[in-house]
């Protein structure tokens, strides 16, 4: 399966409806989307992985690289799953501790801490 | 001799492949379902990190992954041919995962830790090897006697 990817807006925030396989070969395609939406000045992100069937360290690289371009902008990127084997992922590398994740895309897009 | 063994070209595309192929021979030598993702998960890793030291060392060989299942154990081989000047060694802790993060996504370092401290994380048996001919990183996982084969 391949990556699907779409955006729309919702107030400040563009969410990233990403799906299927995030790997070394599809991650790139992710990053140029992310890279694509800072360029245009959108600093606050929503990462939705609800339909991600597959994460592995190359889309946690890019989900870092985002975050950290955001940050530079002092915007934000936010992540929404409550599936435990990607969630299971972000433990494993400490990542939790840098994302915050929320369980639905409105408690994301609320959220302002 | 391995149960089944798989070359292919070092292109990210084909590390899929590999992910399934594993998971697949992984399954029918009775490896738990649950543990499936894990299995697809440290092997795509392997992979990844094998494409990536071939692709930046412009090694043009294939990368290896031999899968053999034992009597008690499944167990997985990647094999890279990159030459590595020291035994790398892997920590799992704040410590690496602060030094990863810290890495822009671009770099392929960064991903190198962070493919290694997930496998870390993920596998209770494994082992990584390096000397100046390549790499290899061994798994392997207990497997439950098939009750019924077809």
């Amino acid at each position: 399966m391949d990556l699907s990817l779409s955006t729309r807006t919702v107030g400040d925030r563009t969410v990233v409806e990403v799906g299927g396989e995030i790997d070394v070969y599809t991650a790139p395609k992710l990053r140029e989307q992310l890279v694509e939406l800072v360029n245009d000045g959108s600093y606050h992100l929503v990462v939705d992985m609800e339909r991600v069937d597959f994460l592995d360290s190359t889309g946690l690289g890019v989900l870092v690289g985002g975050l950290k371009r955001v940050r530079a902008h002092e915007g934000s990127l936010r992540l929404v799953c409550n599936q435990e084997r990607i969630l299971k992922i972000f433990r494993i590398t400490g990542l939790t501790k840098v994302f915050p994740i929320h369980t639905s895309v409105d408690d994301a897009v609320q959220a302002t801490d | 001799m391995a149960t089944v063994e798989l070359l292919f070209s070092a292109l990210p595309e084909h590390v899929r492949t590999a992910r399934l192929v594993a998971a697949a021979v992984a399954r029918r030598a009775g490896v738990d379902e649950a543990v499936l993702d894990e299995v697809r998960l440290a092997v795509g890793e392997a992979c990844s990190r094998a494409v990536g030291l071939h692709r930046n060392g412009g090694i043009t060989s294939p990368v290896r992954v031999r899968l053999t299942e034992d009597e008690k154990k499944f167990s997985i081989e990647v094999g890279d041919d990159a030459p590595h000047p020291v035994v790398t060694e892997v920590v799992v802790g704040g410590t690496t995962v602060t030094s990863a993060a810290e890495h822009d996504d671009a770099g392929a370092e960064g991903e190198d830790d962070m493919g290694l401290a997930v496998i870390s994380g993920l596998v209770d048996d494994v082992e990584v090897s390096a000397d100046e001919n390549g790499g290899v990183i061994r798994m392997s996982w207990p497997t439950t006697p098939a009750a019924v084969l077809p």
